[in-house]
């Protein structure tokens, strides 16, 4: 049963360029890695939508929910001006999250502000057993967020820039793909670009792993009704429908996506 | 005092309040069912049903304007059959009636819909769609004008015995003439207003939002178009008025009553509070109490110009 809340602002800081780290204090009843929760982000009827975003962590001991977001317009905005002791409406957790595999080798593959729900997906991983090893891409090196923080967890982190200011220089993609050719992994999962998801779930494809990525999408009830959020999926006997991103994902087996 | 009477009629149904949700906005009940007692609506509106499953249009189907949203979902809906084996069952358990909201490409399908919902169990009165902004065929096509209105709404009106609700659109010349066309068919209430015909621009894209290019408006920045709309035809035909375009607030909902419409729909607001629409019937009870009113119809109309 997913719930309405009001959080506490914990802290709101900023940790890299227009990307903020949120933490609120609220109970939320058992948040899995690839949910979701959906914001008010303001005061009065404008902006009018809520913002839905990942859950970048939570820890039930002190009831605290982490998220990790880029400002792109107002509602972002005014979410970056929240401070500590201020109250924010929140809806969740909503969707439907990763579901790791019977096998232990996992690799989890970020391009920017995908890392958002791939950290919690690695830290609950790692607690699980998994050999975890994750992707994190970004442009430059000040676009690899919570390094420092990922650094703390039982997991492998390669790095990727496109500049080559950190790590592999090029796409985190082509890092995954040199590393595919002698690695091996049971599952793969992914949150990032939409062209970056659809070179994982082709590189997943290609080998036969099984592959789920975290979808966006303009969104507006975040709980199935109004079918705003649809993304095209195969259907079994390779029809393709609409489907909620909101409640039918944001995660989706990566081959059911048409890409 | 005592608790003031909520109850109105309208179209032949007893609603226990004036409250119910707007077509599209909140799927077939089920969605909402954690937040909010379904059974204290004033009735149930579902998403509009079709003939055959409908697909819907390709996203992005949402964008959001200032204090408004637009969309152009295209009716996305499992079809009749699916409807009445797999939403059915559950709706026909609740107290409030349920409306079924229908919408067709061709008469013929409207009047088919029509047909096949007449006697289901739980099926308390009939919405007919004619206003929707984001299909090619039907739709808007036959709110246009009073003459294809009046024809629609006479060919459903002889195939069933369930009330008839015209919904009708903003996008007209003369509203008031769509509504009394539509009454002197046999439409048993009118409810309005749609979303009014909109698009949104991404300038670094150089492309429309939507993938549809335009969508429909609503929110809280058609309010006053909305209220305008109710205001007039409220004054011009017999029938029953449900009114909506914005409501957000139980001061919105009683804004509306006073313009004359005997409900009112929530929309928009659900999809932002899940809990709006038990939040206005409280603050509508509320604002009942608080200026001594014993029943809601009292208000109803009583705009003074």
């Amino acid at each position: 049963m997913s719930s309405l809340w009001q959080g506490e602002v914990v802290a709101n800081t900023a940790v890299g360029p227009d990307i903020y780290h949120l933490r609120l204090r609220t109970a939320l009843p058992g948040p899995r890695p690839g949910q979701f929760v959906h914001l008010r982000c303001g005061s009065s009827w404008d902006p009018l939508l809520r913002r839905p975003l990942s859950i970048h962590d939570y820890n039930p001991a002190r009831q605290e929910l982490e998220l990790l977001y880029q400002v792109v317009g107002r509602g972002t905005a005014w979410l970056a001006g929240r401070r500590p002791g201020d109250f924010l409406d929140g809806l969740g957790p909503l969707g439907r999250g990763f579901t790791l595999p019977p096998g232990p080798r996992v690799a989890l593959v970020a391009g920017g502000l995908g890392i958002a729900p791939l950290f919690f997906l690695a830290r609950v991983a790692a607690a699980g057993g998994y050999q975890v090893t994750l992707y994190v891409g970004a442009r430059s090196r000040d676009g690899l967020l919570r390094l420092e923080t990922l650094q703390g967890l039982a997991v492998e982190v390669q790095r990727a820039t496109d500049d080559g200011s950190a790590g592999f220089a090029g796409p985190v993609t082509s890092l995954l793909a040199r590393h595919l050719e002698y690695k091996q992994y049971d599952g793969i999962f992914a949150c990032g670009p939409r062209a970056m998801l659809a070179e994982v779930a082709k590189l997943a494809g290609q080998r036969g792993i099984p592959a789920e990525v975290s979808l966006e999408e303009r969104m507006a009830c975040g709980l199935g009704a109004c079918r705003g959020c649809v993304v095209a999926l195969y259907g079994e006997d390779g029809s393709i429908a609409y489907e909620n991103v909101c409640s039918a994902g944001p995660v989706f087996p990566a081959e059911k996506i048409v890409w | 005092m005592v608790k003031p009477r909520m109850e109105v009629e309208l179209a032949g149904l007893r609603l226990q309040n004036p409250v119910m949700p707007a077509s599209g906005t909140f799927g077939f009940g089920e969605e909402y069912e954690g937040y909010l007692d379904l059974n204290s609506l004033g009735a149930i509106v579902t998403k509009s049903v079709t003939l055959e499953p409908t697909p819907g249009n390709p996203p992005p189907r949402v964008a959001e304007t200032p204090a408004g949203l637009l969309n152009s979902i295209g009716l996305q809906n499992p079809g009749l059959e699916v409807f009445l084996r797999e939403k059915m069952p559950f709706l026909r358990q609740l107290r409030p009636p349920v409306i079924v909201n229908i919408a067709g490409r061709t008469l013929e399908e409207y009047v088919e819909l029509a047909r096949r919902l007449d006697g289901v169990d739980g099926v308390a009165a009939l919405e007919v769609n004619i206003s929707c902004p984001n299909v090619k065929e039907g739709g808007l096509a036959f709110g246009s004008s009073p003459e294809q209105a009046a024809r629609l709404i006479r060919a459903v009106r002889r195939v069933t015995t369930l009330p008839i609700i015209a919904k009708l659109s903003p996008n007209v010349t003369d509203v008031v003439a769509v509504a009394k066309g539509v009454e002197a068919a046999g439409a048993d209430a009118v409810s309005l207003i749609n979303t009014l015909q909109g698009m949104a621009v991404d300038l670094e894209r150089r492309r429309p939002v939507l993938g549809n290019i335009s969508g429909g408006l609503s929110g809280p920045a058609v309010k006053p178009v909305a209220l305008y709309c109710v205001w007039r035809v409220a004054r011009e035909v017999m029938i029953p008025v449900i009114g909506m375009g914005g409501i957000m607030t139980a001061t919105d909902a009683l804004e509306f009553l006073l313009a004359g419409a005997r409900a009112v729909a929530v929309g928009t607001a659900n999809l932002v509070n899940p809990r709006a629409m038990a939040e206005i019937i409280a603050g509508l009870e509320a604002y009942l109490l608080q200026h001594n009113i014993e029943d809601v119809n009292q208000i109803i109309g009583a705009l003074e110009v």
